[in-house]
């Protein structure tokens, strides 16, 4: 488990990786608007397989909506999306569900009512296909498929080191456990594509260190590419492989952490400009 | 002291995962069980069957019903009389058209029928949330009711409008009509609601339960998640028509002999709700505790004044009753919103600690 130690000193090098890795993603000229607001604008970038990658950005900069037009929540006015070099136009929650791209948000969006192993059991819905007539039954097919995902799940559930509070319900625990269980949640899909809202949003520094580490093993033990929001630069700067800065739904700068860090237009977005 | 899992490891996820992982609960609904199918057959009496425990067991079933829908899918229903009025007139159709068919097949036959219209009431759930969702259900309510009262087909051009269940035997024994014993009511009525509700307990513990419980709790994340919002919520209201289906046709076919459209009219869609709400809603024992409430304490009530000798007229028992138990609703709302089963669970809980607080 020190696998956060280990990737601090395989970051710089990161760069150069990414070069001949496999696009997963690309977003092609994309803009969003409601009504006269213009949400994002012609906004083009890429997201390569097994990398981890942020996106920042002041507040209202655009962020949020482009994960919800890349999970298909919203259907961009122009613009293309490329998923595993597929392009599509409108894409359903639910077909890009079940093609690998899962979510965490920004404002937790737990099943409050449901216990936190059921929680991440309901990250399983689309792997499991015992129809109703078996459901009603139970004993057979129902009930092995059943104990046959609740190990993956259970996994997980080590993984997340979340075992204490299995059979509590998510309502009861405090914030920084339930981020961990919604990352669980999303994890339990097994998704080719995680997108991260604001994973650290509240949370102390030990917290912070945690999820951080738990955010690196997803992405070197199950392979999982990483697409993350966050607003803790120091967080983005040492996780990320690259980051993509929007500022007023348009793109301003994107490339890898330090020369992001340098660019002008990022530091004006953020520090403001004095005209 | 009593209740207290210390000492039941579980070593499978089979063993973890079953419907009552804890012995003393498995205990307890065995004595229930034994109550219910051999101690009340043995030592009750005709009243206490056909006026206590054939309606109990009837509007247990309704709630359980009503609980798939509005406690497990979050989608609030005033429809529940009508829906049960559909396994009803369907019912006693498709007996008049098969007479020689087992009746209790027919019965459970019924609920296909209101499964159906159930599922066709329940399309505007996937645009409309919450109350507006049942204002729209009221719609079926005034609907259907007005079916039951203008096609006189329904209730085969009966000159009173009524539907008036006819006799018929299944395996060689009377189950309908005026001269079936309480005793046989009894055992079908509580066959047939035993039996559905441990299927219930089945569905809603796995993956299509998960999903109903996941669009109640958060319906924009149970779609990222690959829920489809509309299949899963008319499969949900198909599912509780069809139990409030067979309850609707169970009640006239084993209670009342006999039924007229205002049997089941919004009256009984609201008693069925409080049933639901006072119980708990997303609980299965809850639906019986609430039937329980609803349904057996006003009966005992009235018995009350008689029984420690004080002489009030009919009437005013009646009045009191009312006010009784409208009373008690309120306390019992105030004490918990969640309802009775959440209040077993506190009382399990604190027995698990006892003797001590915490």
């Amino acid at each position: 488990m020190n696998a956060f130690a280990t990737d601090m000193t395989a970051a710089p090098d990161g760069v150069s990786e990414t070069a001949h890795r496999e696009e997963l993603l690309r977003v092609d000229n994309v803009s969003l608007s409601f009504g006269g607001v213009k949400a994002i604008t012609d906004i083009s970038f890429d997201i390569l397989k097994g990398e981890i990658r942020a996106i920042i950005g002041p507040n209202g900069a655009g962020k949020t909506s482009m994960l919800n037009v890349i999970n298909g929540f919203y259907h961009p006015q122009e613009g293309t999306i490329t998923w595993r070099g597929k392009e599509r136009r409108k894409m359903k929650p639910y077909e890009a569900a079940s093609q690998g791209i899962a979510r965490t948000f920004q404002n937790v969006a737990l099943f409050k009512g449901m216990t936190t192993l059921d929680n991440i059991m309901s990250g399983r819905s689309l792997k499991m296909h015992r129809s109703f007539f078996w459901q009603v039954i139970w004993r057979g097919p129902a009930e092995r498929e059943e104990i046959e995902h609740r190990r993956k799940v259970e996994d997980i559930i080590d993984f997340l080191e979340i075992q204490a509070i299995r059979k509590t319900p998510v309502g009861r625990l405090p914030y920084g456990l339930q981020k961990r269980v919604e990352l669980g949640r999303a994890l339990a899909m097994e998704p080719d594509l995680l997108l991260l809202d604001e994973p650290m949003a509240g949370m102390n520094l030990e917290e912070k260190e945690d999820m951080s580490r738990f955010i690196l093993d997803v992405n070197q033990e199950f392979g999982t590419t990483i697409a993350l929001i966050e607003h803790d630069m120091g967080v983005v700067m040492d996780l990320s492989d690259r980051v993509v800065v929007l500022d007023y739904g348009k793109k301003i700068a994107d490339g890898p952490p330090e020369e992001v860090q340098a660019n002008q237009n990022v530091i004006d977005a953020y520090l403001g400009v004095s005209h | 002291m009593f209740y207290r899992e210390a000492g039941q490891f579980k070593t499978s996820y089979k063993a973890d995962q079953a419907l009552m992982p804890i012995l003393q609960d498995r205990v307890g609904l065995l004595v229930i069980l034994a109550v219910a199918f051999v101690v009340i057959p043995v030592f009750a009496n005709d009243f206490f069957l056909t006026s206590i425990m054939i309606p109990f067991l009837v509007f247990s079933l309704a709630a359980i019903g009503l609980n798939v829908l509005t406690g497990f899918c979050g989608q609030l229903s005033l429809g529940t009389g009508a829906f049960m009025g559909v396994g009803a007139y369907a019912a006693y159709k498709l007996t008049s058209i098969f007479p020689d068919a087992n009746v209790i097949l027919m019965v459970l036959l019924s609920g296909v029928f209101s499964a159906a219209i159930g599922a066709v009431f329940g399309l505007p759930s996937l645009r409309i949330k919450g109350l507006y969702l049942a204002v729209t259900t009221l719609a079926a309510q005034f609907f259907l009711e007005w079916c039951f009262i203008r096609i006189p087909w329904l209730y085969n051009y009966n000159a009173s409008g009524a539907i008036e269940i006819p006799h018929r035997e299944a395996f060689g024994v009377v189950v309908s009509g005026a001269e079936a014993t309480p005793i046989v009511r009894y055992f079908i009525v509580l066959g047939i609601t035993a039996l559905i509700a441990y299927l219930m307990a089945n569905v809603l513990r796995g993956r299509i339960g998960r999903s109903w419980m996941m669009i109640r709790d958060m319906d924009i994340a149970a779609e990222l998640m690959g829920i489809r919002p509309l299949q899963t919520k008319l499969m949900a209201f198909a599912v509780s028509s069809y139990i409030c289906g067979v309850a609707g046709a169970m009640m006239v076919f084993f209670w009342l002999n006999a039924a007229e459209p205002s049997s089941y009219s919004i009256s009984l869609s609201f008693q069925i709700l409080f049933m639901v709400i006072l119980g708990g809603l997303g609980s299965l024992s809850g639906a019986f505790m609430g039937a329980a409430f609803i349904w057996i304490l006003p009966v005992f009530l009235k018995f009350i004044p008689g029984t420690i000798g004080i002489n009030v007229a009919a009437e005013t028992v009646e009045h009191i009753t009312f006010m009784v138990v409208g009373a008690l609703i309120i306390f019992f709302l105030i004490v918990e919103p969640h309802g009775f089963a959440r209040l077993w669970q506190i009382a399990k809980q604190k027995l698990r600690v006892w003797p001590f607080p915490y």
